[in-house]
């Protein structure tokens, strides 16, 4: 039991990462890593839905009608979501107001769906709210990474705070525009999923197929 | 109709009678209630916190707007010298405040006319006034237009003689962070303040130009630098500022007030 929670909690923050080996969730780190403040509001309300979805959806496992499992599932994140919605929207308004759209996005976010069928649907409560801290910890670590990275090359700032004093403020730095376009983001999971990867190589997928020199006359 | 076996989870519905559509009518039932239940609890009891939030950020921007934001002091405190009044935008004159249906009223901007995209504009507006003695001191306008992706929500705080820009201040809109977004970058912001927007016309005749403002030319008094990186949301501020200042926003209010009629 020990070392299954220790697994569970600590497996996604390297090892089986949401973003960096699962690559799921890459639609809100896109879109909520301009800034960290927004990135961080952004993990820990993730973090909360993912782990009470998979508390919920394991205490009640043994009951929900296997055909309608699925919108079972999507009922108690939802609800968890909005719920957790109108608590930003009361204690953090401002930030509410930069994330809009992305915390009722949650919902269809793949990593807290994945988590449930996956793991929750089958493995005890505590173990499942563990698992489901532990993907909400691995999903922070990438945001927050690729926020760190955006915010401090894009807008010379850290939390709002400025770090690189911009050019166009009288400082040295020259803000990089395009750290805060989207794409960019998906450079830096590519830049990140590389880097894992030759940290830990078990992480590299097989091939699906070979690609094989063909001589000439063997394509006869 | 049953599924193969290795589809379901391990634990799941193991009795067969849970699969049964009576049961999964009860248990859907059971859970939609349960949900919004909880649901209902939330959103009710964090209401008064939303709505006070809600408040608040708006008489905080609007004191930013007027320049008389000061950051140790209560909003709430500030705001006591703010007196809110309604303006008719079709008479151009301050009204009573009208009943609530009235002031969700509506009115549909032809398409031709709507330089600032927003489709709709109320029939009576909700202005902000400070006074200092018994002399007019700010008045504090609400503007709304479309910016690149949404709509920019703001205020703009004009001097006594109904003309001379104070300050401006967005507090709402989802313009991309470090470019658009910069709408909200206190540097730009301060390029605003005794800036005019008319010339003695009644059409106004500030703009917000690319490639700077030249300091010396007669023009500068009606000219705002452009935003870098955001051509879109400047021109959005620019179309914003000749829709609320024209005709059909607050254009004959404001003719009124600088010749004191109103």
């Amino acid at each position: 039991m020990q070392a299954e929670a220790k697994k569970a909690l600590f497996d996604p923050l390297v090892d089986n990462n949401p973003v960096a080996l699962q690559i799921l969730g890459i639609c809100p780190t896109l879109a909520v890593t301009t800034s960290l403040a927004t990135a961080m509001t952004m993990a820990i309300a993730l973090t909360t839905v993912l782990a009470f979805s998979n508390l919920s959806i394991s205490l009640i496992r043994r009951h929900i009608p296997n055909r309608i499992r699925i919108i079972v599932y999507m009922v108690v994140i939802a609800s968890l979501v909005i719920v957790v919605d109108q608590f930003i929207k009361a204690f953090a308004y401002s930030i509410s107001k930069q994330l809009s759209v992305f915390v009722g996005l949650i919902i269809t976010n793949c990593i807290v769906l994945g988590r449930a069928e996956a793991f929750a649907s089958k493995q005890p409560p505590v173990l499942s709210f563990l698992d489901g801290i532990g993907h909400g910890l691995g999903f922070s670590l990438v945001l927050m990474i690729v926020g760190t990275v955006r915010e401090l090359l894009g807008s010379g700032k850290l939390f709002g705070q400025t770090v690189l004093p911009l050019a166009r403020d009288g400082g040295w730095y020259q803000a990089n525009g395009m750290m805060l376009l989207a794409p960019t983001a998906f450079f830096l999971i590519g830049l990140l999923v590389w880097a894992v990867r030759t940290w830990k190589p078990a992480q590299v997928e097989q091939h699906e197929f070979q690609i094989r020199q063909v001589h000439r006359t063997e394509a006869l | 109709m049953s599924e193969p076996e290795h589809d379901r989870p391990a634990e799941a519905g193991t009795a067969a009678a849970s699969d049964g559509v009576g049961y999964t009518l009860m248990v859907a039932l059971v859970l939609c209630i349960v949900c919004s239940l909880v649901v209902s609890v939330a959103a009710v009891a964090l209401h008064p916190l939303q709505e006070a939030n809600r408040a608040l950020d708006r008489q905080r921007n609007i004191l930013l707007a007027a320049g008389l934001y000061i950051p140790e002091r209560k909003v709430a405190d500030l705001f006591g010298r703010v007196e809110s009044r309604w303006v008719d935008l079709s008479s151009g004159r301050f009204v009573k405040t009208p009943d609530r249906d009235a002031r969700e009223e509506q009115i549909s901007i032809p398409k031709s006319r709507d330089i600032a995209g927003i489709k709709t504009r109320p029939r009576y507006v909700e202005v902000y006034v400070v006074h200092e003695g018994d002399e007019l001191h700010t008045i504090i306008l609400p503007i709304q237009g479309l910016g690149l992706y949404s709509t920019l929500h703001g205020f703009v705080a004009l001097a006594g003689d109904g003309n001379t820009v104070q300050g401006i201040r967005f507090y709402e809109h989802g313009e991309t962070p470090g470019l658009g977004g910069e709408v909200d970058n206190p540097r730009w912001l301060a390029l605003w303040p005794g800036k005019r927007i008319y010339d003695g016309g009644s059409e106004p005749r500030l703009r917000v130009v690319k490639g700077g403002v030249d300091p010396d030319s007669s023009d500068a008094a009606y000219e705002v630098d452009a935003l870098s990186g955001a051509t879109l949301t400047s021109r959005g501020v620019s179309r914003m500022f000749q829709y609320w200042f024209g005709e059909d926003g607050y254009g004959p209010f404001l003719a009124g007030l600088r010749k004191g009629e109103v």
